[in-house]
């Protein structure tokens, strides 16, 4: 199962147009600042160089990586390479906005290596692009689609949202009509999470703006699984869809798997050897540091044994792999609430691993405190 | 020659004991103005809350009277709460008279009339004092009336005095001087001395509070208690002032304290009498009798690593209350804890709430429970005050339980209220009488388990906080008892079963069914609660499952913020009790013992 032992690399790129009103990533709208932020990408990779040797995996997300100038990404993919060495068979992703897709472009991503598109469409209704705060249009979002396939790309993937307050479930069912149009070879399908401290969150707090409730959100989750499963598609993480086992993102099984990653850029995150550590979520703090030659560091952490526990619980509820029976049968009485879970239809035990059903999926959130 | 005269106050809760109390001390000079504080002898949070002494405190007043003729005189406090009418017993067994308190508000009240007969039964001279004659409502001629009518006593020649405005407090100590007798003088007799009260003093062990009756006690002697017969030997004796004040000696009559190297409090035995080992008295003092728990309930620590902690503070609490027992207790539900044995509610309150905040312990406490008596079909007798012990239902013949003597005094208008109440819980054999005018004692005989959950709090309720009530242990009756089960997804949640009559049983079963319903939280699958009695299902309740509670997204690689959430989830986790896969807060317990009304 752990075919991947190699580490991931993600670079968060940290720069929007404009920021949309549901989003908690790290980004400014400066890329004036791109220059700047190359050059402590580069400084960061060199710390780094030798405690992460050699990758199969990078991960080029944001932010908007694709409003990099095609100099820019040339310097940094240049940079990387240089810094560090990749399999042969590395999966390489870029995220993209739809709006940002021209032919060059994609030949660019093509010429550059890439070979993995993650393609940030969230709806093909145009009204509810506007209300997500999008830049581009369902059309927009269909051609960008095209230009890739054109230009060679056999690993799209295309992320979707919905649980948007006051969706019809037949909206995100044509949504997902126009998708399946595409013949994807992956979808990311996140149900909207209103988090504090965004536009969102604050228009919720007011009162303007009603969340769906557990039972819809419920009946929406179930229907895109159900709908997608039907399609053809491997439901292998909560929201993650793929056509088949080789469309799987390597990239993010990584950080479900606990396999080593080394995350560059402000906010970014990174795993080896049991310790965790991230970068401040302010891109001068970011660039400061490191032209004092600093690690950029902002916390780290050792996990201790319960916590790595706890981290390997609350993933491997969260995906089809599921948990290995032996390590979840040592947890005192857990023989009985693994029956119960199985009564209640919640999971199956096969080849000697807990895999959460479709039901488990729905309260994969709670499962793990049944067993910690 | 110093003049000794013993007394004690008695009044009703919130009469204004402990005011007068120190008053009295000030007036003696035993505390400058700087270090009085309001309520000396009062010093445990919980009493000061309710206005009620709960371990007494002695203290020895110099006095001269107006003919210029010294005094000390031994104010011996006794706790106001019926749970410890045996302690008071032997403190006024340790007196020559007593001050009756009566609030000039509220006149006579059940307390004030029990009290007045235990101090009868000991031939005490009665000396009437109306209280709070400063307040508005003060009607000092009713009070006087109530007096002559109810007590019996001279209700014209009563004291008036306001221990709040140090009004009448000279009156008061003269009328101590002069109206209570002095002691009898047998200094020569063999040494015979009532044990009324202990402490525990973390230097020297435990301090006994003794009346002398005959003889004298000097350190070094060997004193035996004559109980058991142990021997210790005597290191120091003195007075209590605010403080304790060695002397050379305590002679016949006197009041004080000894000190004699005993490590716990449990070693001495309130009554006991002590005698010196070489020349002993021929018998012992008369009234002596051990002090049984009738209210029983077992803690178990919130989290179950504090087990040790629990245990110590129990063991350290127990140095200063003879009157607490307690032994290991095991539950499925709620892992190790203690059975603990209380004098009657009010002692169980004290101690969970002095363990709570003065030990800083947390934990449950089950239902409270009383000892029942069974008689077996193979003619045997178990006594049990666990429901976990209960027998085999089909090996028993009969069951019994204890009955007490309600004594409840209240404004007339409240009858209706409060004899539903008394019928709710099974009183029988009601009895009524009018001390005055407007006003009526009911005396009924009820089972002592009907009233230990929370019959005090429904009376004050129905009444307006007008009722009192005051109870006597009397017998044990044969009632129609079942035990009561309650099952959480079929697992019987131990903690949580109760010994309750037939009749009461569905009640109570609804009642805890509905209760943890609104307290379990939601789980990823259905709980069934029931309430059982054996195998029959007598009432039930469903927790539907949530149905989804799952983020969408990890956000990249920050696994920590998740783990973090799961982290505190645990923390959560880990002060609720699992029963089965169900998770049961702390919470539920508690709402399940609460009453109604809260």
């Amino acid at each position: 199962m752990n075919k991947d032992c190699l580490p991931g690399l993600y670079v968060h790129v940290p720069f929007c147009m404009s920021k949309c009103p549901y989003c908690d990533f790290f980004s400014v709208p400066t890329p004036s600042l791109i220059p700047e932020w190359l050059k402590a990408v580069d400084r960061e990779a060199s710390l780094y160089n030798g405690r992460f040797s050699r990758f199969d995996s990078l991960y080029l997300g944001g932010g908007t990586p694709s409003l990099l100038g095609e100099q820019e990404l040339s310097t940094l993919m240049e940079g990387l390479f240089h810094r560090f060495r990749f399999s042969t068979d590395s999966e390489l992703t870029i995220e993209c906005n739809p709006d940002d897709i021209t032919d060059p472009m994609a030949a660019l991503f093509r010429d550059l290596g890439f070979n993995r598109v993650s393609l940030g469409v969230q709806s093909f209704d145009d009204r509810e692009l506007r209300f997500l705060g999008r830049r581009h249009d369902s059309l927009q979002a269909e051609r960008a689609f095209d230009h890739f396939r054109r230009f060679g790309f056999d690993n799209v993937g295309i992320d979707l949202m919905y649980g948007l307050p006051g969706q019809a479930e037949s909206n995100w069912l044509k949504t997902l009509g126009r998708a399946m149009a595409l013949e994807p070879d992956h979808l990311s399908c996140y149900q909207l999470t209103i988090a504090d401290h965004t536009p969102f969150g604050r228009l919720r707090d007011e009162g303007r703006l009603t969340p769906m409730g557990e039972e819809t959100e419920r009946a929406f989750f179930l229907l895109t699984a159900e709908y997608l499963t039907a399609q053809g598609y491997i439901h292998y993480e909560i929201s993650n869809f793929a056509k088949g086992k080789e469309c799987m993102c390597r990239h993010n099984w990584k950080y479900w798997r606990r396999t080593p990653y080394l995350g560059l850029g402000p906010s970014a995150h990174s795993f080896t050897q049991g310790e965790r550590w991230w970068n401040p979520k302010s891109l001068s703090d970011y660039c400061e540091r490191l032209i004092e030659g600093l690690r950029p560091a902002e916390e780290s952490e050792r996990l201790s044994p319960d916590q790595e526990y706890l981290e390997w619980l609350s993933l491997g509820f969260r995906t089809k792999e599921g948990l290995d029976s032996a390590r979840l049968l040592e947890h005192p009485r857990a023989d009985k609430t693994l029956k119960e879970l199985r009564d209640s239809g919640l999971v199956i035990c096969e080849n000697e691993r807990v895999i959460p059903t479709l039901k488990g999926f729905l309260v994969a959130d709670s499962l793990p405190l049944l067993f910690c | 020659m110093v003049q000794i005269r013993n007394f004690s106050i008695i009044a009703h809760i919130d009469h204004g004991k402990s005011t007068l109390a120190d008053r009295l001390i000030q007036h003696a000079g035993l505390v400058t103005e700087r270090e009085f504080r309001n309520q000396i002898l009062d010093t445990m949070d919980i009493e000061r809350e309710r206005g009620i002494t709960i371990k007494s405190q002695t203290v020895t007043l110099p006095y001269k009277d107006k003919n210029g003729t010294s005094f000390a005189l031994n104010l011996i406090d006794t706790p106001g709460h019926v749970d410890f009418s045996y302690e008071v017993s032997r403190a006024l067994a340790s007196c020559e008279g007593v001050l009756l308190l009566v609030d000039a508000s509220q006149g006579v009240q059940a307390q004030t009339l029990a009290n007045l007969y235990m101090a009868m039964e000991h031939d005490l001279e009665i000396i009437p004092v109306i209280n709070k004659i400063d307040l508005p409502s003060a009607d000092i001629e009713r009070a006087r009336e109530q007096i002559e009518t109810e007590l019996g006593l001279d209700g014209e020649g009563a004291i008036l005095c306001s221990a709040k405005d140090g009004i009448g407090i000279e009156d008061v100590l003269e009328a101590i001087a002069q109206h209570i007798p002095p002691p009898r003088d047998r200094i020569d007799a063999p040494l015979s001395a009532l044990i009324f009260d202990a402490h525990y003093d973390p230097f020297r062990g435990t301090i006994i509070s003794c009346r002398v009756f005959d003889g004298t006690l000097r350190p070094g002697d060997t004193i035996r208690f004559m109980s058991n017969g142990a021997v210790y030997k005597v290191e120091e004796v003195g007075f209590f002032r605010i403080q304790r004040e060695p002397r050379p000696s305590l002679s016949a009559g006197e009041v004080g304290y000894i000190i004699s190297g005993i490590k716990t409090v449990s070693d001495t035995r309130v009554g006991d009498t002590v005698t010196r080992d070489t020349h002993p008295a021929p018998a012992p003092l008369p009234g002596f009798k051990e002090v049984k728990p009738v209210v029983f309930s077992s803690i178990y620590p919130i989290a179950s690593d504090e087990y040790l902690d629990l245990a110590d503070a129990l063991e350290k609490y127990k140095l200063n209350d003879a009157a607490l027992t307690y032994q290991k207790d095991t539950s499925a539900a709620l892992g190790q804890g203690f059975r603990c044995g209380f004098l009657g509610l009010l002692h169980l309150e004290i101690v969970q709430q002095r363990l709570e905040r003065e030990y800083d312990q947390s934990f449950l406490m089950t239902v409270p429970s009383v000892r029942y008596r069974f008689t077996l079909e193979d003619g045997s007798n178990v006594t049990v005050d666990n429901p976990q012990y209960y027998p085999d239902p089909a090996t028993i013949r009969t069951t019994e339980e204890p009955f007490i003597r309600a004594s409840i005094l209240i404004p007339e208008r409240y009858m209706g209220a409060v004899m539903t109440l008394c019928m709710e819980r099974r009183g029988v054999n009601s009895r009524f009488s009018y001390p005055t005018p407007g006003r009526i004692e009911i005396n009924a005989e009820m089972p002592l388990s009907e009233v230990i959950v929370d019959f005090y709090d429904k009376l004050k309720t129905v009444t307006q906080g007008y009722g009192s009530f005051d109870y006597d242990l009397i017998d044990y009756r044969e009632s129609d008892l079942v035990k009561l089960d309650i099952l959480v997804n079929s697992e019987k949640v131990d903690a949580l079963s109760i010994i309750v009559h037939r009749d009461r049983a569905r009640e109570w079963g609804v009642r805890a069914c509905d209760r943890l319903k609104k307290e379990i939280p939601r789980h990823q699958f259905k709980i069934a609660i029931q309430g059982a009695i054996g195998g029959k299902i007598i009432s039930r309740s469903t927790i539907t499952p949530f149905r989804k509670d799952v983020t969408a997204k990890c956000y990249g690689g920050d696994i920590t913020r998740k783990r973090k959430l799961l982290e505190k989830q645990k923390k959560g986790k880990k002060r609720m009790k699992m029963v089965g896969s169900v998770m049961i807060p702390q919470g539920a317990f508690v709402a399940v013992l609460k009453s109604e009304n809260e």
